[in-house]
């Protein structure tokens, strides 16, 4: 069956484990076929670049075939992958900035091959109106915006003859203009018989592109189905699978106070491009409030624009209510020096925990000291307040340390994070953010990790938790704020909604979705 | 199933080694020397025939002295020499500490001295004390302009400040040119001459302190090595500068003004390396000239490197690489074999003691060790 004539690349019982915890895939099985755009479609870490990058010889399978034009192939190598007609394009582009775009499609072809710049921009200019491209042969990379780059990245894949191109989140980059422009020269490579797969989680994209979808849900396969017969719900429900009842406390929210008003906030991300388009809601003290979403849908900004890390455009607003004075504090505008000094009690456990939230190559004490060693006059740092906070973050979390001086980017995961959320608890906070707090952990760290966010909850804090595993987000989380594509997609109860609904509101933007939805 | 693509296991696997204890990586250290003295040895006479004992102890003789006459003339040479790279590195310790590359020491050196040799040129009708607080002023500033500038640049455009630095050097050099022109003496020597010998008073010289020419050096360098040492691992601003050379973005997170503590950090790089020129030019040249750094801004970049940031640690290697290089010059005269030879000597050494950081920091596993290892 999958050795018909028509398949181009057939992949058979894939499997990759890294190290002998993760799992990326499990027994794989794909076919692409000539002419057809195959869309690839799973929620963060489910394993679809992975796949990939097997397919273009970024990486070697552990167990399992891939066959092209039904011959059995070993992709060992990305040019081995060029020589069989594979080329991907990845989320980041492989193009030297200083050299044009000519150059850049030279790079790296052997000597045989190499022909001179005025015959490969000749060739640039055939590929372009052949598809209906644009590029500038004699462009420098360095000039040119996101959606030239991935143009050119295509065309240099098409140069090497590839006939099988495969796309990792081409529309992560692109506004929604170029996307179209990107879709329309999809189809003419379709056309002229060329097979591509585009990773991606975005359902309405799969539904405008492709010809058929394949689902990935945490490494495993779990089918393909023609676009045709698909909806936004089918294919949520493929992606997020049965809700999963897991034995997590939700205490009664009791008291709550409004802690944070956000209204109208939008943030640029580093191309200049929003981030987080006119977000606005309310966290409460006393509650924990979920915010879900597909990675970059705007998380990052929104709990770096709180903490005073990222800058907000004109008319955004932050209001803090202090719980003592019950003074209003704007936000928006300070510096995180300036904010502490409001006496805003903010704790912000980031998504990078070594790159930003710790320093790795110190102890713990002076990890400790990151908070607090400003406090007195002195020119010289107090080291013994810190010690002892180390010390019983250390007994009290049970960080498994040599000792309170060993570099913490030596421990695990799980305790690296649990000197991280150690810390920032014992600033007694009245707000607290945590991204993807249990990421990598393992099952015990996770829950101490639960455990300590209701503690802080039931003390009255308000709690802002970025998560991506959905059943824990219901379990855990007394709202559910969903962003998709940066915009706020509506606010649910999380003791009442179900998987689907979240999973339909991180995928698919409701209509005349324009200014967030802050009721319950 | 059809075969698969197996790769072999690679005979010796690389890992990160956890922990080691400290006499453990201090006898590798010792060790790596001892090894290096051997096989440099070996080079020496298999290349030459000479008996390596022989350069060894030459090289001893070029460092302290042959006899017990000129005994304690060389081994103040040498330490008067170790005390000006020490303060150079002592310089470049918080930069680097910051993950700043500040290569520019050479230029900051040359800057401080041409304020030095200035202040003793215009200024020696002023009474003793207030010329050197003007040195010392003077060649403070100087140094730190020649750090600000690049740190300006660094924090507010991210230009590369390792080549900015470098760059800073010619410039520094060019302007020595000029002086040295400026201030020729005798007319037509292009030299600038000892400054204020002979019939003068000798101001702006260093005094002889317990008999002792070279004691303010030392007294000076000192009391910096140890200043900084407090001043990195105690004060708040070496926290700030620790975790900015770790992460800029934790030190963001953490509210660390980091364009400031920059520009701060290398202000006070540059400030100690003009110093550095301060003390040469007054403390022991009593002239300047483009020779007055004589690479010894680029030597102190090892000297901070091989010591990890730590100035008690630069105390012992600045006076190894300043033996070694005295008694490179005696090895030639005594043992008729160029002075090239040393040199490559110093070389063996230097790799050695810098590739026994992966045997302290990384373990190898051998194939067949591997296996029983997961087994």
């Amino acid at each position: 069956m999958f050795l018909e004539n028509n398949t181009a690349v057939s992949m058979r019982h894939i499997t990759k484990a890294f190290g002998t915890k993760v799992v990326a895939n499990k027994d794989v099985s794909l076919d692409i076929e000539r002419g057809e755009i195959l869309a690839l479609l799973g929620e963060n870490g489910s394993g679809k670049t992975t796949l990939m990058n097997m397919l273009s010889g970024i990486y070697h399978q552990d167990s399992g075939q891939i066959f092209v034009d039904g011959r059995e192939v070993h992709i060992t190598s990305p040019k081995d992958a060029y020589d069989l007609g594979i080329g991907m394009i990845h989320q980041h582009f492989k193009l030297v900035d200083v050299l044009t775009a000519t150059e850049n499609v030279a790079l790296g072809m052997d000597k045989k091959t190499a022909k001179n710049n005025r015959e490969i921009a000749k060739a640039i200019e055939e590929i372009c109106e052949k598809y209906g491209f644009d590029v500038d042969p004699k462009q420098k990379v360095y000039n040119m915006t996101v959606s030239q780059k991935q143009t050119l990245e295509i065309v240099k894949t098409l140069y090497r003859g590839a006939n099988i191109l495969i796309l990792d989140e081409p529309t992560a980059v692109l506004t929604p203009q170029e996307t179209d422009k990107l879709f329309a020269v999809l189809r003419n490579m379709k056309a002229d018989g060329k097979s591509i797969i585009i990773i991606t989680h975005k359902l309405n994209e799969v539904l405008a592109i492709s010809d058929r979808v394949s689902i990935l849900r945490k490494g495993e396969y779990i089918g393909t189905v023609l676009t045709a017969e698909a909806s936004v719900q089918s294919l949520t429900d493929m992606m997020v699978g049965q809700k999963v009842e897991l034995d997590i406390d939700r205490p009664e929210v009791d008291n709550s106070v409004k802690r944070l008003s956000i209204s109208h906030l939008t943030c640029l991300d580093k191309y200049g491009v929003k981030a987080l388009d006119d977000v606005s809601f309310d966290a409460y003290g006393g509650e924990i409030l979920g915010v879900a979403g597909i990675s970059g849908s705007g998380q990052k900004q929104l709990l770096e624009a709180i903490a005073g890390l990222q800058r907000a455009e004109g008319g955004s607003s932050v209001k803090y209510y202090d719980p003592e004075s019950g003074e209003e504090h704007e936000l928006i505008g300070k510096s995180v020096t300036e904010i502490k000094n409001m006496g805003v009690a903010l704790s912000f456990v980031p998504e990078d925990r070594l790159g930003m939230g710790l320093v790795g190559t110190m102890g713990m004490t002076d990890n400790m000291m990151l908070r607090s060693y400003r406090n007195g006059k002195n020119i010289f740092a107090d080291r013994k307040a810190p010690r002892n906070l180390a010390i019983k973050v250390k007994d009290e979390l049970e960080v498994l340390t040599p000792s309170i001086q060993t570099p913490v980017r030596r421990l695990s995961g799980g305790n690296v994070q649990k000197v991280l959320v150690g810390r920032e608890i014992a600033c007694e906070p009245t707000v607290l953010m945590a991204a993807y707090a249990v990421r990598g952990l393992d099952i015990n760290t996770s829950y101490t990790i639960y455990r300590l966010l209701n503690e802080q909850k039931q003390m009255g804090v308000a709690v802002i938790y970025v998560g991506e595993d959905l059943d824990v987000l219901l379990a855990l989380c007394d709202r559910i704020a969903v962003l998709c594509d940066g915009k706020l997609n509506g606010v649910l109860d999380g003791r009442t909604a179900t998987k689907e609904e979240v999973g339909m509101l991180m995928t698919h933007l409701k209509e005349g979705n324009d200014d967030g939805n802050d009721d319950a | 199933m059809a075969t698969m693509t197996h790769k072999k296991d690679p005979l010796v696997r690389i890992a990160r080694r956890e922990t080691m204890p400290k006499w453990q990586s201090l006898l590798i250290r010792i060790g790596s020397v001892v090894a290096a003295l051997l096989l440099a040895g070996l080079i020496v006479f298999l290349l030459t025939g000479v008996n390596p004992i022989d350069v060894y102890s030459s090289m001893l003789k070029g460092a302290f002295g042959s006899s017990e006459k000129n005994f304690a003339r060389n081994t103040w040479i040498t330490v008067r020499d170790t005390m000006m790279l020490l303060c150079i590195a002592v310089g470049l310790a918080p930069a680097f500490k910051m993950r700043f590359w500040n290569i520019g020491a050479e230029g900051q050196v040359l800057v401080g001295g041409i304020a030095t040799a200035a202040c003793m040129i215009y200024l020696k009708s002023l009474p003793p004390w207030l010329l050197f607080i003007c040195m010392i002023g003077a060649s403070l500033l100087a140094g730190a302009v020649w750090g600000l500038l690049p740190a300006v640049f660094k924090a507010k455009w991210d230009t590369n400040e390792t080549l900015f630095t470098l760059m800073m050097n010619y410039v520094a050099l060019q302007l020595t040119c000029f002086f040295v022109a400026k201030w020729e003496h005798p007319a037509g020597s292009n030299k600038v001459g000892v400054i204020n010998q002979g019939a003068t008073a000798k101001e702006g010289w260093f005094p002889a302190i317990f008999g002792q020419e070279y004691m303010l050096n030392v007294i000076i360098v000192m009391t910096i090595t140890v200043g900084m040492f407090f001043y990195l691992k105690y004060s708040k601003q070496g926290y700030e500068i620790a975790v900015i050379g770790d992460s800029p973005n934790t030190a963001r997170y953490a509210g660390i003004p980091v364009d400031k503590v920059i520009i701060r950090t290398m202000l006070i790089s540059g400030a100690i390396c003009g110093l550095a020129g301060f003390v040469t030019v007054s403390g022991s040249a009593h002239t300047i000239s483009t020779s007055t750094a004589g690479g010894k801004g680029f030597t102190a970049i090892i000297v901070a490197w091989l010591s990890k940031f730590n100035t008690f640690i630069m105390i012992g290697v600045a006076l190894l690489l300043t033996v070694f290089d005295k008694g490179a010059i005696q090895v030639a005269t005594d043992c008729g074999i160029s002075k090239d030879m040393s040199n490559m000597i110093t070389g063996i050494i230097l790799f050695f003691i810098i590739g026994s950081e992966f045997f302290i920091n990384y373990r190898m596993i051998f194939r067949k060790k591997a296996k029983e290892a997961t087994a």
